[in-house]
This record gives C-alpha cells, sequence and structure tokens, in this order.
C-alpha cells in the first residue's frame, strides 16, 4: 500500500480487513484510513511522536508512552490492527491479549512483578510512594494466589480479566 | 471519545476559586485544562480492591484509543469545504463556466475595485496623518471613517454579503467587544461597520506592514504569543485601553486562534478581568460558496484572501447580543465560559473544553497528575475496605 496515494482501492481495503481478522467493517477501514491521513501530517506513511501528542486527549492519558512505543512507526495496515482489540467486533481473548501485551513491555510473554509495578506507577505517579505501590501490589497478588516473584502468562491474565467482561470499545465514526 | 458531550462546568468551583486567588496579577495566561475537564475518568467503585483492579486498564485504554479514532481538538480545525456539485453532464460545464467568470471577470474586477479603494484610501489617509496631526479629534474621526471605508471595499472584493443583527455598537468607555474567532477577515467584516481597537498577534509581511501604520491609528495592540513576558505588557496596555475615554471600542478575539466555525474552544480569561463590561459578538460564515476559515497550518493569509477573491461570495450573519456583566461571585473564567455559552448558542457552535493556544504547544502536566492523584487516592482507599 503506497503511501503516496490518497485513495485506497478494494484490494487495498480486503488485504487489510483480512490482517485484522475482519474485525472492522470496509466503511469503518476507510473512515480510519482518512484519520491516519488526517494524524500524519507530513504523508510519511506512519505517524510519528509529534504527530500523536497533538492530540491533546492523547497527550494527556496516563498510558500514553506505553500505546505510544506499540504504534510508533507502524504503517496503515498494522495501525488497523492495533485497533482492532476496540472493535466492538473484538473477542474477550483478543482484547486480554492487548491488555497483556501493554504490560508485557519487552515482549517476552511474560509479565513480571516489575512490569506491574511500571504500569502502575504511570496511572498513580508521585501520589503513591514507591514502597507503597510495591506494598499493594504484592497484597493483591498473595491474595490472588500469586508469589511476588511469580510470572504471568497470558493465561494468567485471561483467569483473571477474563471473567467479569471487559468495556474495551471505541466506535469508528463514519461519515 | 467525543469529549464535547461532558459538561465543562461540572461542580469543581473549589477548584477554580483555588485557580483565580492564586494568579492575582492579570495575566492572559491560557486556563488550566483540568479545571474544565471532570478528571473522574477512571470508574472508582468502593469494594476492596483486588488484582483485577489493577490489571484492569481497560478504561484508560478505551479512552487513548477513544484519541487516536477521533478527538475534539483536531477537529476544531479541520476545514470543511463546501460540498462540490459538478457532478453530471450539464452541471459540469455550468461549472466551468462558472470558474471562467470568477477568474476572469469576478476577480480583475475585484481586484480593480481593491486597487481603487486603496488609492482613494491612501490618498484621503497620508494627508489627514500628515496634515492634522495638532488636530487629533479631528484627525481621529477621519481615519476612523477612512479606516471604516477601506474595509467595506475590502468585503466587496469578496463580494461579501454580511447581514447584521442587533444594535450597533457604540463607543462608550469600560467596555469591551468579544467575538469568536474563523479568520482575519473577521476583523475587516466587524470593521467595516464600527472601527474597533483590536488586539492581534503581530504578523510578518505585508499583513505587519499594514498592522504597524494604519491599525496603529485605530488604537490596536499587539501582542507575541512565544514571548511569556509579553502577556503582562498586554494585560496592561488592555486595562489601559479599556479605561481611557476616547479609544474606540476594543474587540478581542478571546479564542486566541482561528478555528473553524463548527465548534468553539476555550476562551481566555484575560478579556474578562478587565472590570468593563463584556458585549458578545456572534460571527457565522454560510460555506454555501465558500469556507471562510482560514487553515493557517495549510495556506498563507495572502492565499487565503486569494481564494476567497476567486469565490462567488462570502456570506455571513453578524450578531450584536446583549452586554454581559460579570455576576456577583462570578469568576473570570465562569464569566468567559458563560459568554462562550452565548455566543455558540446564537452561532450554533459546539463548545469543546479546549485551548486554542494546544494549536502551538502540548497541554501541561498538571491534567495527568490530577488523573493519577484521584486514581492513586481510591486504590489506597479501596485498600483500607474489607
Amino acid at each position: 500500500m503506497g503511501n503516496t496515494s490518497s485513495m485506497l482501492t478494494q484490494y487495498d481495503i480486503e488485504e487489510v480487513q483480512e490482517h485484522c481478522n475482519n474485525t472492522f467493517s470496509q466503511q469503518e477501514i476507510v473512515s480510519l484510513y482518512q484519520r491516519f491521513c488526517q494524524l500524519d501530517r507530513n504523508s510519511g506513511g506512519f505517524i510519528s511522536a509529534d504527530e500523536f501528542l497533538s492530540v491533546p486527549e492523547f497527550a494527556v492519558n496516563l498510558l500514553s508512552q506505553r500505546l505510544f512505543r506499540m504504534v510508533d512507526g507502524l504503517n496503515f495496515k498494522e495501525f488497523v490492527a492495533f485497533l482492532s482489540a476496540f472493535s466492538s467486533r473484538a473477542t474477550l481473548q483478543h482484547k486480554v491479549e492487548f491488555i497483556f501485551k501493554v504490560y508485557d513491555f519487552d515482549g517476552n510473554g511474560k509479565v513480571a512483578f516489575s512490569d506491574l509495578l511500571d504500569v502502575l506507577r504511570d496511572l498513580t505517579g508521585q501520589f503513591i510512594s514507591e514502597q507503597q505501590r510495591e506494598l499493594v501490589l504484592t497484597h493483591v497478588l498473595e491474595e490472588a494466589g500469586y508469589k511476588k516473584d511469580s510470572l504471568l502468562v497470558l493465561s494468567d491474565f485471561t483467569k483473571i480479566l477474563g471473567n467479569t467482561g471487559l468495556k474495551m470499545e471505541v466506535e469508528i465514526p463514519v461519515d | 471519545m467525543v469529549i464535547s458531550q461532558r459538561n465543562p462546568l461540572s461542580s469543581r468551583t473549589s477548584k477554580m476559586n483555588k485557580l483565580t486567588t492564586s494568579s492575582s496579577e492579570l495575566d492572559l495566561d491560557r486556563p488550566n485544562i483540568e479545571d474544565y475537564l471532570p478528571t473522574d475518568s477512571i470508574p472508582q467503585p468502593h469494594a476492596k480492591l483486588r488484582l483485577r483492579d489493577l490489571l484492569d486498564i481497560s478504561p484508560t485504554l478505551t479512552e487513548a484509543a477513544g484519541a487516536i479514532v477521533d478527538d475534539s481538538f483536531t477537529r476544531c480545525f479541520k476545514s470543511n469545504p463546501p460540498e462540490p456539485w459538478n457532478w453530471n453532464i450539464y452541471l459540469f460545464p455550468l461549472w466551468c463556466l462558472g470558474v471562467v467568470v470568477r477568474y476572469g471577470i469576478l476577480f480583475p474586477g475585484r481586484v480593480l475595485i481593491l486597487t481603487i479603494g486603496w488609492i482613494i484610501f491612501l490618498s484621503c489617509y497620508i494627508p489627514v496623518h500628515v496634515l492634522l496631526k495638532g488636530h487629533d479629534k479631528l484627525r481621529k474621526r477621519l481615519e476612523r471613517a477612512l479606516v471604516e471605508l477601506i474595509c467595506s471595499f475590502f468585503v466587496a472584493s469578496w463580494t461579501g454579503v454580511v447581514k447584521y443583527h442587533g444594535p450597533r455598537p457604540c463607543a462608550r468607555p469600560k467596555q469591551v467587544f468579544v467575538a469568536n474567532h474563523t479568520s482575519m477577515i473577521d476583523f475587516i467584516v466587524l470593521e467595516q461597520m464600527t472601527a474597533f481597537a483590536v488586539i492581534m498577534q503581530k504578523h510578518p509581511g505585508w499583513v505587519g506592514l499594514l498592522q504597524s501604520t494604519i491599525l496603529e491609528s485605530v488604537g490596536c495592540i499587539w501582542f507575541n504569543r512565544s514571548e511569556a513576558k509579553d502577556r503582562e505588557i498586554v494585560a496592561r496596555k488592555l486595562r489601559e485601553h479599556v479605561e481611557g475615554t476616547d479609544n474606540n471600542p476594543l474587540l478581542i478575539f478571546p479564542e486566541g486562534t482561528c478555528v473553524n466555525n463548527n465548534y468553539t474552544v476555550m476562551f481566555k480569561k484575560g478579556a474578562f478581568e478587565l472590570g468593563a463590561t463584556v458585549c458578545p459578538i456572534a460571527i457565522k460564515y454560510n460555506k454555501i460558496f465558500v469556507d471562510a476559515f482560514w487553515n493557517s497550518r495549510k495556506q498563507s493569509f495572502t492565499t487565503h484572501l486569494l481564494q476567497l477573491m476567486t469565490s462567488w461570495a462570502v456570506v455571513c450573519d453578524v450578531w450584536y447580543l446583549e452586554p454581559q456583566n460579570m455576576k456577583p461571585g462570578e469568576t473570570a473564567i465562569e464569566f468567559a465560559e458563560r459568554v462562550r455559552g452565548i455566543i455558540s448558542a446564537r452561532a450554533g457552535l459546539k463548545m469543546v473544553p479546549w485551548d486554542g493556544y494546544l494549536k502551538y504547544s502540548r497541554p501541561s502536566p498538571k491534567h495527568r497528575e490530577s488523573k493519577q492523584k484521584s486514581f492513586a487516592e481510591s486504590v489506597l482507599r479501596r485498600l483500607e475496605e474489607k
């Protein structure tokens, strides 16, 4: 998919749709493409840090740094695949996988205590001391049957997050 | 994620009072976003804290994804050109004929009108300015009339069809006019009816030249967005102007930047802290022939003007609304938001809780901090629950 053309062909749309496992309709993909082009102001084929951070709602988000590193340098097809976890057609497992990937920073399939601590630090900032954070995490981990040095894998996440349903949906505006 | 659905003035009054008492000196600082946006976007139930609650970051992720997919800030600055109508076999040649008429007949005609206007203006203005140096009152009156004249010529050069509603503004001390901002032509459209003194960003090029010569005579005030010290000086100049008896009425565009005439961004409180009556003006452009929004990121002012001059007409409505005073117990920010509501309602614009200056800079870390604070407090509180 060339980044010089501003029009998607039917082939392109179908390719993207396949890549994201049909979680988006063709109309939604066209809308997402318009949005992608709108954000990618210098038409580099990907959205740079500056362009993401120029969206104030994204810049003030507490997990923007982590998300940004996941979405940095993605071309349009990968961008749509990234967002597919937020589609109403995405499965619960898909959403759990996305959350797992946010925690699993180094991508080795295991979430350690330090990863959990990092995300909690992003969410609470200077308003909880580091010691308190560790205590809180240790406490809830032990209560759920894990130890402080346990390494959580995807199936653990599925077990913990899976049964009460996740509300993680975004509506793509379609003109 | 559409932020405009949230009520920007939900019960944060205690926070707002804290804000105004700490910044007692007059300044045109951008209002803090945290005063407008609710900070409890992460839901805080009261049950005991479990592992699941810490792992479930879905609300924050959803907000981020929502912002990636659509955000109200970018929408404010999106150009919405009018729909093309040249679709079929007889409309297309009509449109082509229209192009020929617009570029071949109207445009040269308009350039001619504008040139004549400038000649008349300069040949009257320069003598008046130079010769009547001693007779200030008369000189000011004549210069005012001449500025109104040249603005009328400008408006004629785009065949502006402007409908003014409401009582014509008069020059009284202790009053300030505020309007929503779509393009620099807002100023010209308003100026042709009444000579205002305006506060503007200093521009480079020929616009800057006009600013420093002719607009100086109507009493305009300049500022430079990028200079921080500038704000105090400007604030002082504003106060002096408003309190002076002989000055032209002051016009301020509190949004601070051009917005696309479908939305209004947050008003800066500077205009509302001067202790003067605020007279709101609402301007709405009809996009039927051309989109009057000046997208300063996409085109220079000259290109924008040329685009206007080669279109059929610029149609707009101007409403002079009822003057407002600060209510007792109202802060400047609340006053600004109230007036923004009045203007937006009249012109049919949607209000968004963003600061227009975010076009040029990043949001301050305070908003993230307040979100972190409320989440941290909730975690600690729930930890205590049994």
